[in-house]
């Protein structure tokens, strides 16, 4: 049964599913890290902890990359009213970046990193070994050429068809999140001056353009789940994103307090990411008013609840945990602890995860000719693993704040003498660390709860 | 929402704070970049402090420990080690860290693991250099104490 509206939509499959599998092993990945935390010794010789975090944490960001991508390739024809510009090109960009992904995965894990510095010629133009840009000079290379012709493809598919809010709003995301990107290629011998515009990338990305992408795409689903008026969803659209960037650009002071700046970032980045939170509260007033408001019982009840759900739990992770480190005289004692592993963690699941299976959950159904909906049986399975996933990631966060808040007792409020070391600081918090390690094995649990729904069809339907 | 407040005046709110902002942003960013060599110690920048951030970078010793609180959290912070594990004092410190760098993997059972990145003298010379850099650039007076 065909029930794409339009053919070149089914672009977007092999990006979800590849995302879904990358997703498994950043998951695999952060379980043998958190293993490591406890028992330090784990698979040391073979899967340091360097290696483990690199592979954890690029794998996110890849996985994040391709369901974006999907959801642009699903979103943007049906917005147009038009098939993509270039379904072939789609699917060979697909193809590079998905080989380039894998190579530069298995350079992390077969070779020793300053080895697979040498013989991908870093020292030509040296951009490795900073955090999140861990990947060799010439992957980066590829990420831009795939962005290019990707935004090249959506940008063509735009011009020649209907041109919504959330197409540009989707649009100016992608397009920020390129050229913010170009940041990773400027890796100067000044430290002071790497790590300033280190977050051109870093912040700019995640409390910046990203957070254009996610709600575009909240709001695609949202007029599709709810079949509220297309002018009230795009309105708020507007406001939501306007405060983020309002809020979020100059927020990027609260990664400038510690280095080599002047203080006045202290004062600018406190007041303004004191008000991040609230576009994330309006997306939240949002999400529940638009499904209360519904003109139509839509029967994907799980892609209305990853749509709630994402927007609650983004303002949780980056709205509240965000907020609980970002004045500058808490940020002082709290900075680089596991207080910003929490939020991180939390942050980037309720954000960016969720809203990438929102959008699969809503296109998934339709790429795969079964309907406007998966069957009931499965929904529920569907269900099972946002909520183990969600409650696992909640428990996670409050573990690792939890650490955090021991941690800043112990080793940054005491004068030095008095304060205890970072290594005894760490035998102190290894209860959080085992604790978070178990929610870990929840959140996994959760996570194959929500793939083994994709295999389940309803049989009673089909005889 | 009220009705009054429409969907273009949002749209304007959105380009127009956007645009405003991001100029400020640049703005001080351009301030910011001016007052840097105030603080960074550039002029102390040497061919072994240049080698030295090529080899932190090179064997991604971000991945366990942090710099000025950037990096991963799983073993301890580098910015002020020169300071915690060498008193400030070059010919302690650079004593102390070819020891250490040495004697890795400490292979005690349970504890956190260190690899052995085979630096040559050289090598560790030039780290320890980067590092000694890194302890005296002025950054607002963090860590709290010397415990990082």
């Amino acid at each position: 049964m065909n029930t794409l509206k339009y053919q070149s939509q089914a672009v977007a499959k092999p990006y979800f599913i590849f995302a879904m599998l990358l997703f498994v092993g950043q998951i695999l990945f952060g379980l043998i890290m958190g293993l490591q935390y406890v028992v330090g010794d784990f698979l040391g010789g073979i899967i340091p902890f360097n290696v483990a975090r690199m592979v954890h944490t690029n794998l996110l960001i890849v996985w994040l990359l391709f369901g974006f991508m999907g959801a642009a390739y699903y979103l943007v024809p049906e917005e147009s009213e038009t098939e993509l510009y270039s379904p072939k090109l789609a699917i060979a960009l697909f193809w590079i970046f998905a080989a380039a992904g894998v190579l530069t995965i298995l350079g992390y894990l077969l070779v020793p990193y300053s080895t697979l510095a040498d013989i991908t010629l870093n020292h030509l133009w040296p951009t490795m070994g900073r955090e999140f840009l861990e990947q060799p000079t010439i992957t980066k290379l590829g990420i831009v050429i795939v962005c290019l012709g990707f935004l090249f493809n959506l940008g063509m598919t735009i011009l020649k068809g209907r041109k919504t809010a959330i197409n540009m709003v989707m649009m100016t995301g992608l397009i920020g999140l390129a050229v913010f990107f170009l940041f990773a290629f400027y890796n100067p011998t000044n430290l002071a001056l790497d790590k300033y515009f280190w977050w051109f990338v870093v912040h700019l990305w995640v409390e910046g353009v990203w957070e254009l992408i996610m709600g575009a795409i909240l709001a695609y689903v949202l007029i599709k789940v709810t079949g509220v008026d297309r002018e009230v969803i795009e309105k708020w659209l507007y406001v939501i994103i306007a405060m983020a960037l309002i809020s979020g650009i100059l927020g990027t002071g609260h990664h400038f307090y510690w280095l080599m700046t002047p203080e006045y970032w202290q004062w600018v980045g406190s007041i303004f990411s004191a008000l991040e939170p609230l576009p994330f509260f309006a997306m939240v007033l949002y999400a529940f008013n638009m499904v209360n408001r519904r003109r139509r019982e839509h029967p994907n009840k799980a892609a209305t609840l990853w749509a709630l759900g994402t927007a609650v739990m983004a303002f949780l992770g980056a709205g509240v945990w965000g907020f609980l480190h970002t004045l500058s005289f808490v940020n002082y004692y709290t900075h680089g602890s596991q207080i910003t592993a929490a939020h991180g963690h939390m942050a980037f699941y309720g954000a960016y995860a969720m809203i990438v299976m929102t959008i699969i959950s809503y296109a998934m159904p339709k790429l795969r000719g079964i309907g406007e909906a998966n069957c009931n049986k499965a929904q529920v399975i569907e269900m099972w693993g946002f909520w183990l996933m969600t409650v696992a990631m909640v428990f996670i966060t409050l573990f690792l704040t939890g650490a955090g808040i021991l941690q800043v007792w112990l080793q940054r409020l005491p004068e030095s003498g008095e304060a205890l070391s970072f290594m005894a600081t760490q035998d102190k918090l290894e209860i959080f660390y085992w604790l978070r390690e178990i929610a870990g094995v929840f959140f996994l649990i959760g996570l194959i709860a929500y793939l083994t729904s994709f295999f389940i069809t309803d049989k009673k339907a089909q005889a | 929402m009220s009705e009054s407040f429409t969907k273009g005046m949002a749209r304007n709110i959105y380009y127009g704070g956007s645009v405003f902002f991001f100029l400020i942003f640049l703005a001080l960013t351009f301030h910011t970049v001016k007052e840097m060599p105030k603080r960074d110690n550039r002029h102390n920048i040497t061919e072994a402090v240049e080698r030295g951030k090529h080899l932190w970078e090179k064997n991604n010793c971000v991945g366990c420990h942090s710099l000025i609180g950037e990096g991963a959290y799983f073993a301890p912070e580098l910015a002020n080690v020169y300071d915690r594990r060498g008193g400030g004092n070059e010919v302690a410190f650079k004593a102390f860290f070819k020891g250490w760098m040495n004697a890795q993997p400490l292979n005690i059972p349970g504890r956190r693991q260190m690899p052995n990145f085979h630096l040559n003298d050289q090598e560790i010379d030039d780290l320890a250099e980067f590092l000694k850099w890194t302890s005296e650039l002025d950054d607002n007076n963090w860590p709290p104490n010397i415990e990082g």
